[in-house]
């Protein structure tokens, strides 16, 4: 049997190299791939303590609704990216500073 | 054992998806990512979202992320992505943090209860039917909140006079479309 704090070393992995990503990426698509990889750490944590711990599906539930906000995240993140991209010509965030309409 | 198999395939390939300098290398490894993390899953018995990681990332998220690399890198300069500004200090702090999170896990005295049978598409049916038939709801209009918003935001280009008007008159008749059809589902 698996221990739980093996299922949560994992998930603290990822939440610390999402979190990498997040600070040190310059590229907008690559800062939304460190924001998924953060959120899937957090659903991991949720399924393993819904396992270990409580023993009710509570925590799965609570991962359908993390997955559900993912997506309509993804979705608005990458329009406006496609936007920014438009008007910039870039998805580095170190360029695009002005918020001129 | 094949756990520890599949959590290394996750934090290798989440390795790769953070120093790799082409952003294609990065969201192909994302792939590899979903899938494995899918795996774990399944060694929590959680198989509905095992298969629902793998539906909605693999099948939706990670495809838009593809898109975006593509559609925003010109494919001549796909090399030269992100030149990792401030990797001295992030590095460290990101390592602390994790060493903390590790000493966290690996100090406290969980009260582990194992629970026999869990996690059948059952239960979660009847949790989110009962119990979370609120939040549930409050979910399908965000969904298409986002779904219009995401629409909106991504549609063609706005300097052609004619143009605008046409896109907006269409997404003027979608919208009563779709709140027609959201009163006649409610009736």
């Amino acid at each position: 049997m698996i221990p739980l704090q093996h299922f949560l070393i994992v998930s603290a992995g990822l939440l610390c190299l999402g979190l990498y990503i997040v600070l040190v990426r310059k590229n907008a698509v690559a800062i939304l791939m460190g924001i998924e990889l953060i959120l899937n750490g957090a659903s991991i944590a949720f399924v393993a303590f819904s396992r270990y711990v409580s023993g009710a599906v509570t925590g799965q539930t609570f991962v359908i609704f993390i997955i559900i906000i993912a997506v309509c995240e993804a979705a608005v993140a990458l329009a406006i990216i496609l936007n920014i991209y438009q008007n910039f010509r870039t998805v580095d965030t170190d360029q695009t500073k002005e918020l001129k309409g | 054992m094949i756990f520890y198999a599949v959590a290394a395939i996750v934090l290798g390939s989440a390795v790769i998806v953070a120093l790799s300098r082409n952003i294609v290398y990065s969201a192909f490894a994302l792939l590899l990512t979903f899938f494995s993390i899918a795996g774990v899953y399944v060694f929590l018995s959680a198989e509905f979202l095992a298969v629902a990681q793998v539906v909605i990332y693999v099948g939706g998220i990670l495809v838009l992320i593809i898109f975006a690399v593509m559609l925003t890198n010109k494919v001549k300069d796909v090399n030269l992505s992100n030149p990792s500004a401030p990797a001295y200090i992030a590095g460290p702090l990101v390592a602390l943090i994790f060493a903390g999170l590790v000493w966290l896990i690996t100090s406290t005295p969980w009260k582990v209860a194992l629970s026999q049978d869990m996690g059948t598409v059952n239960d979660i049916g009847n949790i989110l039917m009962g119990k979370y038939m609120l939040a549930f709801e409050v979910a399908a209009v965000l969904l298409l909140g986002a779904l219009l918003g995401a629409a909106y935001l991504a549609r063609p280009v706005r300097s052609a006079h004619g143009r605008k008007n046409n896109t907006l008159s269409g997404s003027d008749s979608t919208l009563s479309d779709a709140s027609n059809g959201a009163r006649k589902e409610r009736n």
